[in-house]
């Protein structure tokens, strides 16, 4: 059973089409990655589907970082 | 031409709808009809197998949400996602503006115009991920040319033209393309109800001196819908015999 960590760098891989070397868990979405706003929309629906929840507008307006996403998911899950 | 698209159409039933799911048919996608009876559904469904062609009819009442969802979970786990969604359903509750009730006023923006919203919002995210799509939206030329005994519908369908400017921007990056189809008057069951005297003021006013056919509106579908039109997006097409000119 992978991580969440891999988990998550595995979907952003997939959504922003990056390389998993680029991927750091520091690594912000927009300035490291490139995401734009349709992007991030589309990361957080593909978590969302991954780990089979809802994440508010609100709380996935503090998702900046491939770390704030992991703490999220860690956070939220049963 | 259009093998192996998922091509859904709402309001499939009868007149320009009706027509579309024809004409994509022919041109060889999977066509899923929508009809809010199960009769209409099932009626549209035998259409499909009689003609041998590929799809089916669902119930759906694009006026309601939930319909919307489920409407749509279903066909994906069928067909897949849809690759190409018609906005075509619509009613008409006619009247003056002085003596509009606000029934008719909202069923008219409901049915029309917030389903357009759900609709699409749908099936967007098989598209987003497909990284193409079609989304080509049913407007009218009332909806530029207003018409009086029409307030509900004409704005109903010039939402949906300013609706189809906003998602085409929103999703143009990813391959998808939003469009609208306005048309003129079209022989249909509404038009065929008009007596001598309308139909004669009607026709005065279309320089073309006929009523436009369903299927001149269906073909321009198709159209939008393949790959040639691929760099068309948020347009509103006029199909009116010249009866309004931009």
């Amino acid at each position: 059973m992978s991580t969440v960590e891999e988990r998550v760098k595995k979907i952003v891989c997939e959504q922003l089409g990056v390389k998993e070397s680029e991927v750091q868990s520091t690594s912000s979405f927009v300035e490291d990655l490139g995401a734009d706003s349709l992007d991030t929309v589309e990361l957080v629906m593909a978590l969302e589907e991954e780990f089979e929840t809802e994440i508010p507008d609100e709380e996935a307006e503090k998702l900046t970082t491939v770390k704030d996403a992991v703490d999220y998911i860690e956070s939220h899950s049963s | 031409m259009l093998e192996g698209q998922v091509v859904l159409v709402t309001g499939a039933s009868r007149g320009i709808g009706s027509a579309i799911l024809e004409r994509f048919a022919s041109a060889g996608a999977t066509v899923i009809g929508t009809a809010t009876s199960e009769s209409g559904a099932s009626a549209i469904a035998g259409r499909i197998s009689e003609n041998g062609w590929q799809g089916d009819g669902v119930v759906m009442n694009v006026g309601d949400a939930e319909s919307v969802t489920e409407g749509i979970k279903t066909i994906g786990q069928k067909f897949g996602p849809p690759t190409v969604l018609v906005n075509n359903a619509g009613v008409t509750r006619d009247g003056l503006a002085m003596r509009m009730k606000p029934d008719d006023w909202d069923e008219v923006i409901n049915t029309n115009l917030s389903a357009v919203y759900r609709t699409s919002q749908a099936v967007l995210k098989g598209m987003m991920k497909a990284r193409t799509g079609r989304i080509i939206n049913l407007s009218s030329v009332v909806a530029r040319m207003g018409n009086a005994g029409q307030m509900n519908y004409a704005a109903s369908k010039a939402g949906i033209e300013g609706m189809t400017r906003s998602l085409a921007r929103e999703v143009a990056s990813r391959g998808i393309t939003v469009n609208a189809i306005a048309p003129g008057f079209i022989e249909t069951d509404m038009t065929r109800e008009l007596d001598e005297s309308q139909r004669d003021a009607m026709l005065s006013a279309i320089p073309a001196g006929r009523l436009g056919e369903a299927g001149e509106v269906a073909d321009l579908a198709v159209f939008l819908a393949s790959e040639g039109a691929a760099y068309i997006n948020g347009e509103t097409i006029h199909v009116n015999g010249g009866m309004y000119m931009n």
